[in-house]
Formats: C-alpha cells, structure tokens, sequence
C-alpha cells in the first residue's frame, strides 16, 4: 500500500514529466540530436553549468559544516534568528537573489565600488555564477549536518580528549567520519541545485556566449525558435548526467557509511 | 432590546438580494474574454477595455469582461500553443502569432483579416542615453565608432527586444546601402560593446538604469519614454534617423473563439475597435505609433517624421527568414561569439 502510494507520487511528479522529456527529445533524428546537444557552444555551457555547480557545492560543504557546526555547538543572543535566515534561500525567489547579488557587485554596487579596483569582479562573471549557486544552495549542507551534529554525544569527544587527541585530532578522527554521509547527502543536494539553477544566475553571469552562459539559458533560446524537440534535447543531456553524477554521489556516500568507524 | 423598527428593513433587504439575483439571471448574455499579450502593454490594454467594454455593451447588449495575460511575448505564444485559452493575441512579433497559426489554433491568412495587416499599432526601436548625451550618440554608427561606448541590449536568442534591436542595427548598414560584410562587422563591432546580455527586455533596462551599466540603451519606443519619464531628467531619448518597423500584430484565435457562443463575436468587434480614433488615441497616448496617419501625425512630437523606418522586407524576407538568418542557429548573431582561430 505504501508502496503504491510512493510510486504513484514518484511516477506523476517526477517519472512521467522526464519520460515526456524523453519523448519529445527523440522526436529528433540522431543527427539533429547530436548537432542540438554537442555544439562547442553547447559544450561550453554544460562545462561552466556542472563546473559551477561543483564548485559552489563544495564551498558550501565547507561552509555549511562550519555553519552547522556554530549553530549547534554555540549560544548567542539571535541565534535563533541565525538559525532561521539559512532557509530564506528556499523561500526568497531565486531572481530576486540574482538581482540583488547583480547590484551589489556591479562597479557602483556597494560591494563592487571596493571589490571592482581590486580586481574581484562578482557580477557578470564565472565567479558571480559561482556566488550565487553558493547562496541558493546553503540551507542544504546546513540541514543536513545539523541534525546529526545535535545527536552527536560530546562525550565521544571527551573520550578522545581523555586519551590524549587534541581538538583537531578529535575532529578529524571522531566527529568528521561520523559527518561524511550527510556531508555528502548536503553537498549531492547542492550541487543537483546549483544544476538546475536559472532565475538568480540570468541576472548575475551577463549570459555571454562561450563566457557565462549557462546551459538553461540555451534551452531558453531554442525555445524563443519555437524547437521544442532541441530544446528538450538540450534538458535530456543535462538530465542525463545529473543522473549520472548524482548515482555516482550515492554511492561514495554508501560507501562512506559501510567504512564508518 | 429588539427594535421593531428592524423588521422592515430586513424585508428591504432581502428584497434587494432577490432583484439582484432576478437581474442577473435575466440579464444579458456575460462573455469573458482571455486577451494574451506581452510584457510592457499591461497599462495600454486595460486602458483600451476600459473604453470598450462600455462601448459593447451599448451596441450589444452584452456585459464583456476582458481578462489580460501577460509574460514574454514567445513564452505566451507557447502557453497559447499548450492550451491557454486566449479568445485574441495580441503579441510583439509576427513569429510568436505566425507560431500558434502554424498549430492550427489562428487560421492561415490571418494576417489580411484585419486592416494595415493587424497592425492596429507600430513601433521602432530607440536609443536611451544618460542625461545630456555625454558620448554624443545619435546615430547607429556612432555605437561602434565614438570611443569607449557600452551599449546594453537583451539577448536577442531570448528575448523579441533584443532580435529586434539586433535587426534594427543591422538594417542600418544594409538600407543605408552596405554590403552584407559590412552588416557584419557592424553588428560584430556592436555586440563586442555589449558587456552583458540580459535574457529579456526587463533584465536590460533594471541593469541600465539602476545599475547605471553602459551609455545607451537599445529599446522599444514605448518602453523607452516610460523608462525616460520614471528617470526624472537623468535619461535622454534620441531617436537614430533610421531604424526598424516593428509590427506587433493581432489576431483572434479561431479554435477558442469558436467553443463558446458569443466569443468570436466579441473578439473580432474588440480587435476592430482598436482601429477606431478613439484607440488610435489610446495607442498614441502609451507611445505606440498608431498606424492611422493621420492621428500619428497629430502627435509628430512624440513621433519625429524624420526618423526613417524601415520594414523587414528591407532585409530579407519576412520576420522567419530574418531571424533564421540572423538569430537562428548558426546564424549571424552565433558567429559573433564564436572564439577566434578555431
């Protein structure tokens, strides 16, 4: 029975609408699939798309770690607060975040007036992709870590402590590994994210051809010519080695949980 | 205490209440219709059904609602094409309209069942400049040859804005008798100048105007004199002295119309209407060009006679064959960004 509700909610949510995306994609011959998908364009973008991805999703393993690890192991007054300004992410509307990201480091922006002169430029550029993907993909390594790190017993630490380890030792030896699988879970979520992004990264990367145009933005284009079936073409690729990428994260993720100790 | 005194105005009430209900039900037929549009003509239409439903309901006798839907004028062409119900389109380009005909949904030869080729209205594409023009720009080659100008414009892959801007630039050099080489390194010296490419119209103009990028804009007419007038002097408008005809069209779309009774009557009459004076009027007043000449010469200030427009005719066949030349894949616009020596 609950079997059958979970896969009737998986196939009408998730399975049917990517089979139609299957569908139309292969109302195209072969060759006009391949001169769709494997343009040097097209390349490009699906480079820049899982490249700052990746990136975005590592930094918030690092950060998201160090901000779980505050969050639960700290007090202060608004810590509360804190606590719930990691989720506005999932609630502010992505462009909005884009846009906001897009003026503040522009050359006039707040941050850019500074920043510009220095080099650091944080809107239309990679590094502006890679900011905002960081920004909207936070509240997830945050809320994966955070549960476990609450559950974690401080007398493993003690216990370490006890033995001669020092903090760092007691860290990397007896919290980290216990971490690994929602630290892997937090950053596969991040990365599918910052994948699927488009609203906020639109108005930050300046869509330049070869430079900071994303895949979706491709999508959007073959769309504007009414080609539906390339456009689709475009989303299977991506979907394809999301897919890919993700079974491969799952498995590290097993596999950290079968070595844990 | 209980007023007594509150007995009859209950029965007044509820008599009100029953009236109410009678007139409703033996009033006259109600017909709403779905008009689908694009972005920036949200104020013009409302003010055009605030005109015309009045005025159908004296001649018919028919209490009109008009409901307006607004969005990227590709993207509504593709809500239309997967089912939107719109009794009328009334689009910014000639393929999104020329997209729902080729489902079927607007039967062929649309395009002559309304006067001027259902073009109630026109428009061109303007420059905006920063207050006092301080890179003189005033005409399209001054963007490529003046030093150090930045110009912003949409993507025209994703946005009708930007194509049309794109055919506006490269119909300057073509009309004005260049080659097509030279149309090239026109547009490629252009687009070089571009230091970001919004994905639509509003991207372009917020990151303009607020984030004061670039010195000149490249926009619709109309968009261009609300974006001078909400700047308050620190915008300029300069109209080039030859760019493009824009030819936003209307159409009644046929399968809708025709599943409900009253529909297509009121969709072709709404459409129709807005080729009287008064809606000319109403175009002019929201700075499209109407396409009476004789009411767009009564407002030649905010339409300057000088400026040159030409068709699309002028540089290829018809709006399909310029944007598969130019905008399409492996068209012009792809070989622009094309990195060098490869």
């Amino acid at each position: 029975m609950t079997l059958g509700y979970t896969v009737f909610y998986l196939s009408v949510l998730v399975l049917i609408p990517i089979t139609a995306c299957f569908l139309k994609a292969s109302t195209l011959s072969f060759h006009e699939f391949w001169g769709a998908v494997w343009t040097e364009r097209a390349r490009a973008a699906y480079y820049l798309t899982f490249g700052a991805a990746f990136i975005a999703a590592l930094v918030n393993l690092v950060l998201g770690l160090l901000l779980a690890w505050v969050l639960v192991r700290y007090s202060f007054p608004g810590k509360k607060i804190v606590d719930s300004l990691v989720d506005l992410p999932l609630a502010l509307p992505t462009a909005v975040g884009g846009l906001v990201y897009a003026s503040l480091y522009v050359q006039k922006g707040w941050l850019g007036q500074y920043l510009v002169p220095l080099g650091i430029r944080g809107a239309y550029t990679r590094l502006g992709i890679v900011l905002v993907l960081v920004f909207v993909g936070l509240p997830f390594v945050v809320r994966t870590v955070q549960p476990i790190l609450e559950d974690l017993d401080p007398e493993s630490e003690e216990a370490a402590a006890s033995l001669g380890s020092t903090r760092w030792q007691a860290f990397r030896n007896v919290i980290l590994p216990t971490l690994y699988p929602a630290l892997i879970t937090g950053f596969a979520l991040a990365f599918a994210r910052g994948i699927g992004e488009y609203g906020s990264v639109v108005f930050v990367s300046g869509n330049m051809p070869y430079k900071t145009e994303i895949a979706p933005i491709l999508i959007v284009a073959r769309l504007e010519e009414f080609a539906y079936g390339e456009a689709t073409a475009i989303a299977v690729v991506l979907l394809v080695i999301s897919f890919i990428m993700l079974v491969l994260i799952n498995r590290l993720e097993r596999w950290s949980m079968r070595h844990e100790y | 205490m209980k007023s007594p005194s509150r007995l009859p105005l209950f029965v007044l009430a509820l008599g009100l209440i029953i009236a109410i209900f009678l007139s409703t039900s033996t009033a006259q037929q109600e017909v709403t219709l779905l008009n689908v549009s694009y972005d920036p003509t949200r104020e013009l239409w409302r003010d055009m059904n605030s005109h015309f439903i009045p005025l159908y309901e004296k001649q018919k006798g028919v209490r009109l609602t008009i409901n307006q839907s607004h969005g990227g004028s590709s993207t509504q062409a593709r809500a239309v094409i997967d089912g939107l119900e719109a009794d009328v389109t009334t689009l910014a380009s000639f393929l999104d309209t020329d997209a729902i005909s080729k489902k079927g949904l607007i039967k062929g030869g649309w395009v002559d069942r309304l006067p001027n080729r259902s073009r109630p209205y026109l428009s061109t594409v303007v420059f905006v400049v920063r207050k006092g023009n301080p890179k003189g720009i005033k005409d399209w080659p001054d963007l490529v040859n003046k030093p150090d100008v930045s110009i912003v414009t949409a993507n025209p892959k994703t946005s009708g804005n930007g194509y049309v801007s794109f055919f506006a630039a490269w119909g300057s050099v073509i009309v004005r008798g260049g080659s097509r080489q030279d149309a090239v390194n026109y547009v490629t010296k252009l687009y070089q100048r571009v230091p970001v490419l919004d994905s639509g119209a509003r991207g372009a103009t917020t990151t303009f105007v607020q984030k004061g990028i670039g010195d000149v804009h490249l926009a619709w007419e109309n968009e261009a004199h609300l974006e001078v007038a909400e700047a308050k002097g620190e915008l300029e408008l300069i109209n080039p002295p030859i760019s493009i005809l824009a030819e936003p069209q209307v159409a009644v779309v046929d399968a809708n119309v025709d599943r409900v009774p009253g529909h297509r009557e009121a969709a072709e009459a709404y459409l129709k209407y807005t080729y009287t004076d008064e809606a000319q009027e109403i175009f002019a007043k929201h700075f499209y060009r109407p396409s009476n000449e004789i009411i767009l010469k009564k407002h030649s200030d905010v339409f300057p006679a000088a400026t040159k427009l030409f068709p699309i005719t002028a540089i290829a066949k018809d709006w399909v064959d310029a944007h598969q030349q130019l905008i399409g894949d492996g068209g012009v616009f792809d070989s622009i960004y094309k990195p060098k020596g490869r």
